[in-house]
């Protein structure tokens, strides 16, 4: 097993680097410049534009940039944004709690919609709680985030002023007052993501649950005379739940990674947002440093899916 | 005008014959404005006159916070590397220059005790340098206090190439002497008729000696103060996060009698324009909202018994179509559009003529701008005394096919002009912004009733405005016809926005097309006009030469100008914000108030 996750960690070593490779040059080939800006301001000179493209080193060739962004992050040094001339990483950490916040609890809502709809659909299926729930299922994932978001904006803010929309890091107040308005401000954009994540996992954990339902193992445990709830809790569940484990952490580097459009909606100084902005204004170094991090969570994840495949299903044997 | 008369005007009011007031009266009846009468008092030996304040509140503080949203966020907090507005908007909520400018292109005071003349000694006669009095008994936010030394040490900082500061731009060519602890001599290299640069306004903030001392050059990134400054404005820093907050709370020290009337302040950034206006104008959720670039119809409906409203602001920013006068499609020595070509079709002045009278400005300001736009004729909009009257538009398919038709340009079978086997086809490029596509198709179904075959090439602003050599869809290499932006106005002089034009700044392969006369306009007469006027300290004689040179850019077709723009913000309906269109909106935020 360590044998087994150790070599796998070795074999993530050549993946990362061909990854910041990619991303590197890509980010490098994308045209643009972070000091655009300055081009119409009649009061910087055109050569000051061109100087501080020249400290900031974006006039060297890519393998060179290259070999300097990797030397330095090998070193722990993440480099600086040219935008904001702070650390890189001081400017990550100040956007993840937020991103976890939020992401996470829409993750959480997500799966206390979803296990329970979609274990009770698959129980009975093609009844109408199935239908109604498929439905609603087919509806939440064809909308996409951007459109819900507006819609309750316009519906909870707007009309009714229940929310308000944008989000603020800063709220006034300490204790009960101030917890709930996190939980207040934070309702819509949870709402958004989580019901856009419920619908499809829904529909995975059903198919996933009618799959093991119908084995001879769960008919040999029902003659046996075990009751239902504990046919479908301890039988069903357990072996359905494998294929959804995994999807489940496969979906945690994108907690991390934050949403990028609903950020925006809700001006949620995020992961997303950072990233948007980023590349907006083509700070490559924050680009590169968010990127990577999405890159090495997603590896690490996929190797911690795999542990917790093993463990559920001892089966399958890690070699 | 007059000179002679007005010469005896000045002298009147010198020696208290005439009031101000009528002075500035008899001016406007002849049509000048007011700013423009203050500035020729000025220069004429009468002190000129400080921007009028319309504070109202009677003691410091009381006012609650105030909620600012701006849709971009400050990314840094140090004005010396400012790169945009925002970054700018949010120093300025802490630190402060010696004097700013009020709605009508005014100087207010703020760490200047007193405006400099020629009359006070503050201004030399050949202008070639400026003497700022400091206010006594300023401090810094952590107590130290505010002297000549930190006025020059900004300049020292600044000028540092390794400092890989913006404002080096400004800073580089003059010198600043401390003359005593609270006087600074700025020392120009030639006669400088507009000396209120360097130091005044929010991209000329100014920082603290005490914290900025050992983080010069090299080393400017590692101060811990870039990121929580320590200034003299009317709000003491508490918390910043990059593009996302900025907040602060009163300074109870501040120099100013009764100010501010906020309590705590909060800049909020992200998001985009149209939410942010809905934040502001519909639910009330922030009292102020930064750049409201929204079409004026979403805008109105939004004010239909909203919280808030819209506020203008008139400055010198106008949206104009710049004419390539070299040729895009042909490359000598590896550039295209090089000065060793002639622009195939707009070598012909007709034809840049009938493309002048093919842009429907009211159209475009009835579709498009709305309340935010103004029609004009002038490429150069602002300050007021330097705007031309001799110019006029018209927007006229029959004229310009006229003009076409009797310079030889005739329709071909597909409807499209040609003379000579050319024919008149363009491409005209824009960055990618809502407006500006609207616009390109006004100007293009014009011009195809004309028989002008118009394509259109929208590029991503940050590649439009980048300074990348490798790029070829960059303004300044400008590989198409015709190209569509605006250069703003930052501050009430048109001198370097004029100079841009020169014929020897010529954007070419050679100086990496860093020169800034991307329409490769040569012209002697205005090259002439603008050196003259960059030496010239009389006032009336200096507005007239850039009223010549906007207008030998007139008779020339080099801009056509689309629309003189107009800052748009939103404010809460309780408030009073101080915003001009001669300065960054929190430059004046030491006079917002709210009404009661």
């Amino acid at each position: 097993m360590s044998q087994y996750v150790l070599r796998r960690l070795l074999i993530a070593i050549p993946s990362l680097l061909g990854i910041s490779l990619v991303l590197f040059v890509v980010l490098a080939l994308a045209p643009g410049d972070p000091f655009s800006e300055l081009a119409t301001n009649p009061n910087v000179p055109p050569e000051v534009q061109a100087a501080l493209r020249a400290r900031f080193g974006l006039d060297d060739p890519i393998y060179l940039r290259y070999l300097h962004w990797l030397n330095a992050m090998l070193h722990g040094d993440w480099g600086f944004s040219f935008v904001s001339r702070m650390n890189v990483d001081t400017l990550i950490l100040q956007r993840l709690p937020t991103t976890l916040y939020v992401i996470g609890s829409a993750q959480i809502l997500a799966l206390l919609i979803a296990i329970p709809v979609g274990v009770y659909a698959a129980t009975k299926p093609y009844s109408l709680f199935d239908q109604v729930a498929n439905t609603l299922a087919f509806v939440g994932f064809s909308l996409p985030t951007f459109f819900t978001g507006i819609l309750f904006i316009l519906i909870f803010s707007v009309t009714l002023d229940w929310l308000p929309f944008v989000y603020t890091t800063d709220i006034k107040g300490t204790g009960v007052h101030w917890v709930l308005e996190m939980i207040r401000q934070a309702i819509m954009p949870v709402a958004v993501l989580g019901l856009f994540q419920a619908a499809s996992m829904t529909r995975f954990v059903r198919s996933a649950m009618l799959d093991v339902i119908r084995l001879d193992y769960v008919t040999t445990a029902r003659a046996k005379g075990i009751g239902q709830r504990r046919v479908i809790v301890k039988h069903v569940m357990r072996n359905a739940m494998i294929p959804v484990v995994t999807l489940i952490a496969l979906q945690i580097p994108a907690v991390f990674g934050g949403a990028i459009v609903t950020e925006q909606i809700f001006r949620i100084p995020g992961i997303g947002s950072l990233l948007i902005s980023s590349i907006l204004s083509n700070d490559t170094p924050v680009v590169m440093a968010v990127t990577f991090v999405f890159a090495c969570l997603v590896v690490l994840f996929n190797l911690i899916a795999d542990v917790l495949y093993g463990w559920l299903d001892p089966r399958i044997s890690l070699r | 005008m007059l000179d002679k008369e007005l010469r005896s005007m000045i002298g009147d009011v010198k020696d208290g014959r005439m009031d101000r007031r009528g002075f500035i009266q008899r001016l406007a009846a002849v049509g000048l404005t007011a700013p423009l009468a203050n500035q020729i008092l000025a220069l004429g030996g009468v002190a000129m006159a400080e921007g009028v304040s319309t504070y109202k509140p009677t003691k410091r503080g009381g006012g609650g916070a105030l909620k600012l949203l701006w849709w971009q966020g400050p990314t840094l907090l140090n004005p010396h590397f400012a790169t945009g507005t925002k970054d700018q908007d949010g120093a300025r909520l802490f630190y402060e220059p010696l004097a700013c400018w009020d709605p009508d292109g005014n100087m207010k005071l703020v760490l200047a005790a007193e405006i400099p003349s020629i009359q006070n000694g503050g201004l030399a006669a050949d202008g070639k340098s400026v003497t700022w009095k400091l206010k006594p008994g300023v401090k810094w936010h952590d107590g130290t206090p505010f002297t000549a030394d930190d006025v020059v040490f900004n300049w020292e900082y600044g000028k540092d190439p390794a400092t890989s500061a913006l404002t080096i731009g400004t800073l580089r060519d003059i010198t600043v002497e401390k003359v005593d602890d609270l006087t600074v001599r700025i020392v120009f290299n030639k006669p400088t008729p507009f000396w209120a640069d360097a130091f005044v306004g929010a991209p000329n903030t100014l920082i603290p000696k005490h914290l900025f001392k050992d983080y010069m050059g090299s080393k400017s990134r590692e101060a811990p103060s870039n990121l929580s400054p320590v200034g003299t404005g009317p709000y003491k820093f508490v918390e910043f996060k990059p593009g996302d907050l900025v907040r602060g709370v009163i300074n109870p020290d501040y120099h100013m009698a009764n100010r501010p009337y906020f309590d705590s302040i909060e800049m909020k950034g992200g998001g985009d324009a149209v939410s942010a206006a809905r934040a502001v104008i519909q639910t009330g959720e922030y009292d102020f909202g930064w750049n409201i670039q929204v079409e004026d119809d979403v805008l109105l409906r939004l004010e239909k018994g909203g919280k808030g409203k819209t506020v203008y602001a008139v400055g010198g920013d106008t949206e104009f179509i710049a004419l390539n006068f070299t040729d895009p499609n042909t490359e000598v020595d590896g550039e295209r559009s090089s000065m060793k070509t002639k622009h195939p079709l707009f070598s012909d002045p007709a034809v840049r003529k009938a493309l002048s009278l093919l842009i429907d400005r009211e159209s475009v300001k009835k579709a498009i701008y709305g309340r935010a736009g103004r029609t004009s004729a002038n490429f150069l909009n602002g300050p007021e005394k330097f705007v031309s009257k001799n110019t006029s538009w018209e927007f006229s398919v029959e004229k310009a096919s006229k003009i076409l038709d009797d310079a030889g340009w005739k329709p071909g079978v597909d409807g499209i002009r040609e003379k000579d086997g050319k024919k008149l086809k363009l491409v005209y490029q824009t960055s990618i912004n809502g407006p500006r596509q609207k616009t390109q198709a006004i100007v293009k179904q014009a011009c195809q009733k004309a028989g002008i075959d118009v394509e259109l090439k929208s590029v991503v602003a940050s590649v439009f405005f980048s300074s990348d050599v490798g790029n070829p869809d960059t303004y300044s290499k400008f590989y198409a016809d015709m190209e569509m932006f605006q250069i703003p106005l930052s501050q009430p002089d048109p001198s370097q926005h004029m100079r841009r034009y020169l014929s020897n700044l010529v954007a070419t392969k050679e100086n990496k097309w860093q020169g800034t006369n991307f329409p490769r306009w040569v012209n002697k007469d205005y090259d002439a006009t603008i050196q003259a006027a960059d030496g010239e300290m009389d006032p009336v004689k200096r507005a007239a030469l850039y009223i010549k040179a906007n207008d030998l850019m007139y008779q020339d077709t080099v801009f056509i100008p689309v629309q003189h723009r107009l800052k748009v913000e939103a404010a809460a309906t309780n408030l009073r914000p101080v915003i001009s269109g001669w300065a960054n909106e929190t430059d004046n935020l030491f006079d917002w108030y709210r009404e009661e």
